[in-house]
């Protein structure tokens, strides 16, 4: 077996964050190369490294693995976080990818032109309060267990974990009437590798600063 | 849906065609999330496109034969739906986005996506994208090529692998039934559907 595994991304959050949480809660040690030139993603281009031009991309297994969902998947299977069979994967496949869906919506707030947010932000808040964490509970609530799926960890808790922080710091009484999902917080929160990764001086990554994001854009020409 | 007639599986399709349909699932609270796609197999009320394609492929042997196989198939799956997350989207778009977005999927398809599976298919000399057998990845990939021809007919000129695989897919008994005409495939998105589309999700 290869080394660590080796992730390639920009000095924060953006796509490979949930990776970083996986990996994190499943207790493997990582590395992180940073890309912060140009001239860093044009070497990873060069070499070939990188499938679509774009990172993410983790060095895992002898592989080069780059697309979000595909390193996610990786993972989880290797490290048993994926369930016990094809109909629980698909539960989880459900689930985790209304996450995303969520977190897509939430991390894409700091992209907004600043007269376009007030409104953005409430829609968000609506589909938050409305439409997602009213699904999540119910499941919770259907089986009454401690986990999201199959009684025992899978991605989607640390999925969820992650999306219940951001809620939170997006604004913290969304969660208010939602006790099972505060609950599995709580929990989850308290698992040894989690605790730890929560802890400052971990591989986390802090808010986005929205100067920074603007800059880093500019920098590497994203529309 | 390409996914279940590679697999020759009859599926039944119940249309929405109205708000009020829309709204009657939602009320009858199978909707996870509030949206479609749904589809209800083996006694589940599945939502997501991921969570659906990925069932399918598993159930239907689509998805490679061990880990590693299916990180592939995933790599190369994801890809395409970043191409074709565009192509879904663009009928929808006001007439200067759509204009910039159709050179944007020509010029992705053409410099991104299909040198990079032309170079997958060079590098084993295989027929099928991984393992040596079909997966999910050769069914998207073709999809795919068939969308973007829609956009510019020539646009795999340059790439005989690719225009290999699309023969080879062809040639499937299955998927030539689904290429007929009266076949359950949808055609390209129309000005009506544009407007009856607008209608049901209110946008």
């Amino acid at each position: 077996m290869a080394g660590k595994p080796v992730l390639h991304y920009f000095n924060g959050r953006g796509r490979m964050e949930c990776i970083r949480w996986l990996l994190a809660a499943a207790g493997v040690e990582f590395e992180e190369k940073f890309v912060e030139t140009p001239e860093d993603m044009e070497k990873l281009i060069k070499d070939g490294s990188l499938m679509y031009q774009q990172v993410p991309m983790v060095e895992i297994d002898g592989m080069k693995l780059v697309q979000t969902r595909a390193i996610l998947n990786y993972i989880a299977t290797k490290y048993n976080l994926y369930g016990k069979d094809m109909k629980e994967r698909a539960l989880i496949d459900m689930y985790a990818e209304g996450i995303f869906d969520l977190s897509e919506m939430v991390m894409s707030l700091v992209l907004c032109p600043p007269d376009q947010r007030e409104a953005n932000i409430a829609l968000v808040k609506n589909k938050i309060k409305n439409r997602y964490l009213p699904a999540f509970e119910k499941v919770l609530k259907s089986h009454g267990q401690d986990y999201f799926v199959g009684n025992r960890l899978t991605r989607v808790d640390i999925h969820l974990l992650e999306l219940l922080l951001y809620i939170e710091e997006l604004d913290a009484s969304l969660l208010a009437s939602f006790p099972l999902l505060k609950a599995l917080k709580t929990r989850i929160s308290n698992l040894p590798n989690v605790k730890k990764f929560l802890q400052p001086g971990s591989q986390r990554k802090p808010p986005p600063d929205v100067e920074k994001i603007a800059e880093a854009r500019k920098l590497f020409n994203f529309s | 849906m390409a996914q279940r007639i590679y697999s020759n599986q009859k599926y039944e399709e119940e249309f929405i065609h109205t708000n009020e349909d829309l709204e009657k699932l939602r009320s009858d609270g199978i909707l996870m999330f509030q949206q479609v796609p749904l589809m209800e197999i083996d006694g589940m009320e599945l939502v997501q496109t991921r969570a659906i394609l990925n069932y399918l492929s598993s159930k239907y042997n689509l998805y490679g034969k061990d880990l590693k196989e299916r990180a592939l198939i995933d790599m190369y799956s994801e890809g395409l739906a970043d191409l074709n997350e565009i192509f879904i989207n663009y009928p929808f778009n006001p007439p200067g986005v759509k204009d910039t977005n159709i050179a944007l999927m020509k010029e992705k398809a053409k410099n991104r996506y299909f040198p990079a599976f032309e170079k997958v298919l060079k590098s084993h000399g295989q027929d099928y994208l991984v393992g040596n057998k079909l997966s999910k990845a050769d069914v998207h990939l073709v999809e795919v090529i068939y969308n973007m021809e829609e956009l510019e007919p020539n646009i795999i000129a340059s790439f005989p692998l690719l225009q290999a695989l699309k023969t080879q897919i062809n040639d499937m008994p299955t998927v030539k039934k689904f290429l007929q005409p009266g076949s359950q495939r949808q055609p390209p998105v129309d000005e009506k559907n544009i407007q009856k589309t607008r209608k049901i999700f209110k946008f």
